[in-house]
């Protein structure tokens, strides 16, 4: 059986590995989205200032205006601040550390099958999935 | 020219992202629950967005600059070392206690409420806090 959100999950997958190989071939830049708000946020990228700030412009902008005209989809984020707060923090912090997350090391990194993409993936996948199994499962938290 | 088209791409990843239903949190901690009831949905996002990139890295191999003349970045060294898989555990748990990593927490940032604005308020702070943290690293070893 075939769900509906299985179609829209491929179909904005590839929109979003067309984004990257948009970012890629005609801007020479690697679409990992921590590297490119760390940049700004930490300074180390102010030499592209005006390229990160126009991808991130982008970034938040088209769907916001998708959300104005078509309604916008539920987060269904917790209420919980104080993990939302941590989830952050460790987010923040973590891909950072590692240089990158899902768009970087997941969408970027395993289909030029680099080593440190393919490896930070399943790392954080094992992480994820081991959190869901404590933190749902056995404290009940999430 | 290179802020129009990391305009365009950034805005189709975040159009992608809002299309595929990641920056609906129960999506993504539903992929990460393996013991409860799993959400296969990230496996197609994934691996549409991987499609368009295979080609595009092997497009990209046969040049040696982008169409704006960057060249395109050299793979990285196949090196393991404690920052990236530290960085990667780190990531893994702050993506499955809230359900949200760095492209969804800015795509969503217009409709996902106060909990989304914290959000991505300590995912920055947690940025800041690694590059503070690293810099002192550094000053202590030389």
């Amino acid at each position: 059986m075939i769900e509906m959100s299985w179609i829209y999950g491929l179909l904005g997958g590839l929109m979003i590995g067309g984004a990257a190989a948009l970012f890629l071939l005609v801007n020479g830049r690697i679409m990992g989205a921590s590297g490119i708000l760390g940049g700004v946020v930490d300074g180390t990228g102010f030499s592209t200032l005006a390229e990160r700030l126009a991808f991130l412009a982008g970034l938040v902008g088209v769907p916001a205006l998708i959300s104005m005209t078509a309604g916008a989809p539920a987060t269904h984020l917790t209420d919980n601040l104080i993990l939302v707060i941590l989830a952050g923090l460790a987010v923040g912090a973590g891909t950072r550390m590692a240089n990158g997350c899902t768009s970087g090391h997941g969408v970027c990194g395993i289909s030029r099958f680099s080593l440190r993409g393919i490896v930070a993936t399943l790392i954080y996948l094992a992480a994820g999935m081991a959190t869901m199994a404590i933190a749902r499962h056995l404290l009940g938290l999430i | 020219m290179r802020a129009l088209f990391a305009f365009l791409a950034g805005g189709l990843f975040g159009a992608g992202l809002l299309v595929s239903g990641m920056t609906d949190t129960t999506k993504v901690q539903g992929w990460l629950d393996i013991f409860g009831a799993w959400d296969p949905t990230l496996a197609f996002v994934l691996g549409g967005a991987i499609l368009p990139m295979l080609v595009a890295w092997r497009v990209a191999t046969s040049r040696t600059a982008a169409v704006l003349g960057t060249p395109i970045p050299p793979k990285p060294e196949p090196l393991l070392d404690r920052r990236l898989i530290g960085g990667s555990v780190l990531f893994g748990l702050g993506w499955a206690l809230a359900g949200l990593c760095p492209g969804p927490a800015m795509a969503s940032l217009s409709y996902g409420g106060m909990q989304g604005l914290i959000f991505f308020c300590a995912m920055v702070a947690g940025m800041l806090i690694w590059h503070l943290a690293q810099r002192q690293l550094l000053a202590k070893a030389t």
